[in-house]
């Protein structure tokens, strides 16, 4: 029964997306219509509809009933509670429906949040995004519906039990993060297009884009970053990025909603690039939609998913044919209605912006490049082939190198006119202190290869602007401008940290491997590791062996790391649990991986140890990043309350 | 400054940086292109030792051997012809006998695949595509469908 009402709120759900699309249609070209509100109301009610849907798959989860497909796939009566709630969004079908639920209520926020004074552009936003939600419900319904039920005779007893190595807090955490931010952009394309339809001006389509822009942006760096901790820890490779196709669909719209945020604000500004933003708008969430499809779809992992599933397949190509050849039809058709751009100097902000757009454009273009040509290859029939990381490092790392240069100069050049001279000599103090200490650090601790101190400089520097900015935006007389400033410099900040990060990574020493019985030692670096026990560590739907392992450096005794190896009973299958020792210096990361029998009958395992330098750095760059849009975001929250006042 | 200028240099700035990375792209294409082999492919025609490539089969029941400093070595096989494969690296969770992988590495002058990354995704009903094409070519695999969901 409740898995028919969740199926019939679905179905409510997509007509009242049709309604909202017809209705706001209408009324932004009929403003007497009296049509707004119908809009608007039935964009909360699609949205309820689907939250309440939600929710009763989350219930069929926690009371597991398995008679519903999609229920008896990806859950087990005895797995615990908070996994068996992450498992409603941890599949194809219901993460579809987080998916569309999310992007019902992004409708209902434009309503409600987008441009107030500009009924005509906010209505034909509101529209299109119903158009969008239409697309991707009658995707869910049609194709995907979590909802079905299974044929009685096959309705298993106990559940088939999600994927072990997803039944982990950051990674339930992390679906729903990356999906608010990759339909938060929805809004720029919708309002984006909006706006191209409407005629408005380019800069007050920016300035409506701009904080769904950020807001989505944040989320994403968040869910991206959620994602790259579970790999460190839960895969035990020690990695954190890997160039994996999936990761690559992720990174293709974070690239383009950076750019995106930067070439709003100069357009809100300045009317710098109004056809640009409008464009980076569109293939933002084009981008998101392909990224989020291919990995769903199983394209990417499985170039034969295609052939293997043509329904979902065709639906795929049809969604993303409109989007994205419907978005850009109309942007080709349109594009001067938003006005040309205004005139700047090649050495004022805009120039600057224009160039970070370029750099976050092309890097874009260059993965996603190296992301479909396999499947390309594989369509025309040309010889199996894979995309390795050489070809992303060697490309995209001179295009962030780029990046960083210019960065620290930015804040301080004025719009329009040129300035450089202002900008090379107004903020010395710091300047060449923290790449110098970075660099210096480099060349003591890292062994200093060309690289990895390049690295440290590059990102010493982009800190040391983001510092001086965060310093000097303190002057700033209005509330609004100066937490935006502040949000600017926290986030650039964590770019630095980010670039510093990734240097030290660099340098990582190489693993050491040994089989070790109880009471044997190896050595890593400066470190001495003993296996002194093996106990069991059972948890409630899997058997586990947990080493402990204590940890001695110059005869002190540092603490005590207890990897696990895990074998799930429902799902036949192993996992590794990686234990850390995080330290100023770096992660100790070790790895328990399988028993071995000697020759004289003892049993040995194989552990794996590895130093990871200044692995925190990434995370800290992270926090940074998203912290930094949230001020942002709050500052723009303020500044809109204060035009309500007056 | 005047418009026509300002296009000037936006143009031509960006046709500098976008022909740079073009050329960035072609060089980087060259080397990182790798291309797959099934062992029947290798016995055929091997790739030169120490050429990057990618190899793909299941893993030979009882060829899997764990010397005591660590690492693996083990047997790829289509039916047909078979690989012989050492992994100094942590294998993956989801590696067992039977199972389709894919290995990426070069071959050394004796003809032992060296492999730097092992693939055995994180689904265990994942058949990697070029393994199930493999074992398509020999025959054997008919392929079930259920290759969804492998993400995340």
């Amino acid at each position: 029964m409740i898995a028919e009402i969740g199926r019939f709120l679905a179905a409510i759900a997509l007509v009242l997306s049709l309604v909202q699309l017809m209705a706001g249609w209408r009324a932004a070209m009929v403003p007497a219509s009296g049509l707004a509100k119908v809009s608007a109301r039935a964009a909360q009610a699609a949205t309820a509809a689907l939250a309440i849907a939600f929710g009763l798959l989350i219930y069929l989860f926690v009371v597991s009933d398995f008679s519903v497909a999609y229920v008896a796939g990806h859950s087990h009566v005895d797995k615990p509670l908070f996994y068996k709630i992450a498992a409603a969004w941890g599949g194809h079908e219901g993460s579809m429906l987080l998916w569309c639920t999310l992007m019902a209520a992004v409708g209902a926020g434009l309503a409600a949040y987008g441009p107030k004074g500009d009924p005509g552009l906010r209505l034909r936003a509101v529209a299109i995004q119903g158009g969008l939600q239409l697309l991707f419900l009658a995707f869910l319904v049609f194709t995907s519906n979590p909802f079905d039920r299974i044929a009685i005779a096959d309705i298993p007893v106990q559940g088939a039990d999600l994927n072990p190595i997803l039944q982990d807090p950051a990674l339930a955490l992390h679906p729903p993060t990356l999906y608010l931010g990759y339909v938060g952009i929805s809004a720029a394309y919708s309002l984006a297009l909006a706006g191209l339809i409407e005629g408005r001006g380019g800069r007050l389509v920016a300035a409506a884009i701009r904080p769904w822009a950020i807001g989505a942006w944040t989320a994403l760096t968040a869910g991206i970053a959620l994602g790259a901790w579970w790999a460190y820890y839960e895969l035990g490779w020690g990695g954190w990025w890997f160039w994996d196709p999936v990761e690559n669909a992720s990174f293709m719209p974070w690239l383009v909603s950076a750019a995106l945020i930067h070439s709003a604000i100069a357009t809100q500004r300045t009317g710098a690039f109004p056809g640009w933003t409008a464009l980076l708008g569109l293939l933002a969430f084009s981008l998101s939609a392909l990224g989020a499809f291919l990995v769903r779809s199983g394209v990417l992992t499985s170039v034969h998913a295609f052939a293997l599933d043509p329904e979902r397949g065709m639906w795929i190509l049809a969604i993303l044919a409109i989007l994205a050849g419907g978005g850009l039809a109309v942007f080709g058709l349109r594009a001067t209605k938003l006005g040309e751009g205004d005139g700047f100097e090649p050495t004022s902000r805009e120039a600057f912006i224009g160039l970070n757009n370029l750099f976050l454009a092309v890097t874009a273009g260059i993965v996603l490049c190296g992301t479909i040509y396999p499947l390309f290859a594989d369509a025309l029939g040309w010889r199996s082939v894979s995309v390795g990381a050489p070809y992303f490092n060697q490309t995209a790392t001179p295009m962030m190198a780029a990046l960083l240069i210019l960065l620290p100069f930015a804040p301080y050049l004025p719009w329009r006119s040129g300035g450089m001279k202002r900008a090379a000599f107004s903020w010395r103090p710091l300047v060449w202190a923290i790449p110098g200490t970075a660099a210096g650090l480099a060349v003591l601790l890292m062994g200093g290869s060309v690289l990895a101190i390049a690295g440290a400089v590059l990102g010493g520097w982009a800190l040391a602007g983001a510092v001086t900015d965060l310093v000097e935006s303190r002057i700033l007389a209005q509330l609004p401008a100066r937490i935006s400033a502040y949000g600017r410099g926290l986030a650039h900040a964590g770019v630095g940290l980010i670039a510093l990060g990734a240097a030290a990574d660099s340098t990582g020493a190489p693993e050491v491997v040994r089989a070790l019985a109880e009471g044997e030692t190896m050595v890593i670096g400066t470190r001495t590791v003993a296996l002194a026990d093996l106990r069991r560590a059972d948890g409630s739907n899997y058997l586990a062996d947990q080493a402990q392992l204590v940890v001695t450096e110059n005869g002190r005794r540092t603490g005590v790391l207890t990897p696990e190896r895990r074998f799930y009973v429902a799902a036949e299958q192993n996992t590794r649990e990686v234990d850390i020792q995080t330290t100023l210096s770096g992660d100790l990361y070790a790895v328990l991986g399988e028993p071995r029998q000697r020759e004289d009958g003892s049993v040995a395992f194989e552990v794996r140890l590895s130093f990871n330098p200044m692995t925190w750095l990434l995370g800290f760059g992270a926090l940074m990043i998203a912290l930094g849009g949230l001020t942002a975001l709050t500052g723009l929250a303020i500044g809109r309350r204060r035009e309500a006042k007056t | 400054m005047r418009k026509s200028r300002q296009r000037l240099w936006m143009v031509g700035g960006a046709g500098v940086i976008l022909a740079g990375a073009l050329a960035l792209m072609l060089l980087a294409f060259g080397d990182a292109l790798v291309l797959f082999y099934s062992p029947s492919e290798v016995a055929a025609n091997p790739p030169p030792a120490g050429e990057r490539v990618r190899v793909g089969g299941l893993v030979e029941a009882g060829s899997v051997l764990r010397p005591d400093q660590g690492g693996a070595l083990f047997t790829l096989t289509d039916t047909a012809a078979t690989i012989r494969v050492s992994y100094d690296g942590s294998l993956p969770d989801l590696f067992r006998e039977g199972q389709g992988i894919v290995a990426e590495g070069h071959f050394d002058h004796e003809g032992l695949f060296q492999a730097s990354n092992v693939l055995a995704k994180h689904d265990e009903t994942y058949m990697p595509p070029e393994v199930a094409e493999a074992l398509r070519a020999q025959g054997v695999w008919q392929g079930d469908g259920d290759a969804g969901e492998a993400g995340e």
